[in-house]
Parts: C-alpha cells; structure tokens; sequence
C-alpha cells in the first residue's frame, strides 16, 4: 500500500513524525485531503484548524495546529505549526471551559482543540 | 589571642555556607543545561523544515520584492534586540552582551542610522534604566526558560515597526512596495518605524564558550543558489501548487521565520547563560572552598599559640613560684 511521511512540528519540539495514508488539513483556500502521490503543494493553513493523519496501521492522529503551513512534496508531507496539541494531550474540561468563555480568537483555539480531541464543539 | 580566634571561627563559617549557595547554584546551572540544549535540539526540526519551505518558495515566488527581502536605500533608523539575563550570578555574560551592544549602536552611528533599543532581561532594562537611554520596549520574566510566545511577542512588535518605516520620510515615489491591507501603519500615519532589524544574543559554543553575537535579521538576505539542472530530469520547483499564491505566502512567512531565529536566539542565550553562571559559580565555590583552607590554618595556628602560651605561662609561673620557695 502506497505511504508516505508526514512530520508535524511546531515551534518548540517535534509532535509526530512516522508514515501515513493520509492526511486532511483546512487551508486558507478550503480543506485539502492528501493521498500518497499527490501533486507538490505549500498552503497556508487556517486558524484555530485540525490537521489529521491516517497513519499505515489504520489509527487516527488529530492535532489542532495554530499558525501553521503546509508542505507536500514528492513522498513527505509537513505540516509547520507556531503552536500545536496533539488530540490526546487535549484537557478537554480546560478547552471547554475556554471555548464557552474566552475571546473569539480563544474560542476558536479552543474549538480546534475539541475537535481534535474527538469532541463536538 | 581568643578574640582573634573567635573572629576566625565566624568567618570560617561565613564562607563554607556561602560555598554551599554557589555550589548549589553550580550544581542547578548544570542540570539545566542539559535541558536548555534539549530545547535547541528540539526546535531544529521546525527551523529546518521552515528554511526548506522558504527556499522552495522563494525560488518559485516571481518577484521577491517582499519588504522583508528589500534593503532599503539610505536607511536612518535601526531597531536593535538586545538579549540578556533577567538575573546576575553569571559572571561576565550581561557585561559580553552589552559591550557588544555598545560595539553595534556606535557602528550604527557611524553610519547614520539612529538606533532604537528594545531590551530582552531583567539586566539589561536595569542597565539601561541606571544610565537614563531611551528604550523603545523590553521584555523581562522568561530569560532563562524561553517560550515561542515571548520571541513572537518581540518579533511581531519589531516586524511591524519594520514594516511601518517602509515610507517614514521619503520622497512618495521611492518605494512603491506592494503590500497588503495592514499596510496604513506607515508615514502616512505618523508611526515612526525603522529601516533594519539587528540582535544581539550570546551565542552557545560549548560550556566554556559564549560569544556575544551581533546579527541583522531583517531586510533578510537572499542567497542565489545556482540550480543543479541535470540534463533530461525536468524542474521539479516550478511544480508547486500554492495555496494562496506564492508572494502572499512569502508574506505570511517571512515574519514567522524572523520569529523563528529570534526564539532560536533565545534559547542559544538561555544556554549561554546558564553556562556562564555554571562557570562563574564554580569559580566561586572553588575560592570559597580554598579560603575555608587558608583560614582553617590560620585558625589552628592561632589556636597552637594560644596553647603554647597558656603552658609557658604556667611553667613561668610555677618557676617562679619554686624559686620564691627556696628562697626563704
């Protein structure tokens, strides 16, 4: 079955990196689904989005990625975040709690976050 | 003699739990490192990753009259970060940094451009405060743990204020620099921004070694990479499919990017500095620990003496008290 690489790094450290089949992620232009195979791409991504990976043995790995790019080359897809949580790091009662009360720029943080997660925001 | 003994014994005190703090704070220096430098391993793969698309984009961008990119002609004003620690025990660092600010802001002069000086730790503002300069802004609280946020809080404010000084007393036919919907923060509306962006950061050579650095980091400097064309592979690059365009892309990059070496910055300071109070504090502990010596000795021979006297002071007395016996 045809894979491909997919990095996901923000700013301070690596959040995941390994092979996948794959991968949607919103850019500013609209949402964007990534096969193996697919043609170069470098998008904005919007705010406050969710990049999620498909990875080789079938699991789902969602992250809320704020402030981040995407690069699509031949076989490796990156996805560059200013800030991103993976799903499963997600306090889900604390982006709640945010995204009822916070600003519009939190609350949509804090939505991305929840779906992330596997929530409905 | 026993006041004299007294006196020792208090200092000798004094300075062993004086030796105690700095080796304490030598030891805490020195499992931070490691973490520090973990932090600069860490931030890598995004640093390389963002110089990867960058160059990818700058080669397919048509034009690269980005603001960032563009050196302005005749440039008066200059913003420069200055980095330092929030706090002291770290021997020589803050002194590095600030000397080899002096070193920039002169040089700046020199070649008429008035400086513009935002700060970064507690030592630096006190600086700067004692000798009444001006500062246009600092940042303190985070010098030795760093955060993204707190390097694109500073970037933004100087990226913005670079962007600002794109049309500050000029002729309006100078640059007539394409630019999106935040472009009214400019002379127009009397924001007096800048024409160049320097730092001045410690850079981390290994545990003996910081130099203080001074970089510009905007108008950014472009490389012309000759591409390796090998006959009959067609171009690769041109391929890209952007999603905005390519300039509006290089737009929304290039000030991340300008974030991203002002974090970088950052944690090659925080590094330093912790490697410069390690030094220092191991310094001081190993003088503290050989003045604990000299005085222990000087102590002991105080002691001796004293004993020495008390006994010639009795066998004294006692010959004289046996002499004044046989007398009678």
């Amino acid at each position: 079955m045809a894979e491909m690489t997919v990095e996901l790094v923000a700013v301070e450290r690596r959040l995941w990196s390994g092979k996948a089949t794959f991968v949607v992620a919103q850019t500013a232009e609209g949402e964007i689904g990534i096969l193996p195979g697919h043609e170069p791409v470098l998008g904005q991504l919007v705010e406050g989005g969710v990049v999620s990976i498909t990875t080789t043995e079938g699991e789902h790995v969602g992250a809320a990625v704020h402030g981040g790019f995407l690069s699509v080359t031949a076989d490796t897809v990156s996805v560059l975040a200013e800030s991103a949580e993976l799903g499963e790091e997600v306090d889900v009662e604390k982006a709640k709690k945010e995204f009822a009360q916070g600003d519009e720029d939190e609350r949509a943080r804090a939505g991305a976050r929840l779906r992330a997660a596997g929530q409905s925001a | 003699m026993g006041a004299q003994l007294r006196e020792l014994r208090a200092r000798v005190k004094a300075t062993k739990s004086i030796g105690k703090i700095t080796k304490a704070m030598e030891l805490i220096a020195t499992s931070r490192i490691a973490k520090a430098q973990a932090r600069v391993q860490a931030s890598r793969p995004y640093s390389e990753e963002i110089t990867k698309v960058l160059s990818e984009l700058a080669t397919a961008a048509a034009n690269l009259d980005n603001p960032l990119l563009t050196e302005r002609e005749n440039p008066h004003r200059a913003a420069v970060l200055v980095v330092t620690s929030d706090k002291g025990l770290c021997g020589g660092y803050n002194a590095n940094v600030l000397r080899a600010t002096e070193e920039l802001l002169s040089l700046l002069r020199e070649q008429g451009k008035e400086p513009v000086v935002y700060v970064i730790g507690g030592k630096g503002l006190n600086y700067y405060k004692f000798r009444g300069r001006e500062l246009a802004g600092s940042w303190t609280g985070f010098s030795d743990q760093p955060h993204y946020v707190n390097a694109s809080e500073a970037g933004n404010t100087m990226v913005s204020l670079f962007l600002a000084g794109a049309d500050d007393n000029r002729v309006p036919t100078h640059h007539p620099e394409p630019k999106g919907a935040g472009s009214e923060a400019a002379g127009a509306d009397g924001v007096l921004g800048v024409d160049e962006l320097h730092i001045v950061y410690t850079e981390f050579r290994s545990m003996l070694s910081q130099v203080p650095m001074a970089k510009r980091i905007a108008p950014l400097e472009v490389e012309y990479v000759e591409a390796e064309a090998t006959p009959g592979v067609p171009e690769l690059r041109s391929m890209y499919d952007f999603e905005p365009n390519a300039e509006q892309l290089l737009g929304a990059l290039l000030p991340k990017y300008i974030n991203t070496r002002i974090f970088a910055a950052l944690l090659d300071a925080a590094a330093s500095e912790l490697a410069a109070r390690r030094t220092a504090m191991k310094a001081a502990s190993d003088n503290a620990n050989e003045l604990v010596n000299t005085l222990t000795r000087e102590m002991n021979q105080a002691r001796q003496a004293q004993i020495t006297q008390e006994i010639s002071e009795i066998v004294g007395g006692a010959d004289a008290l046996a002499a004044a016996g046989s007398d009678e």
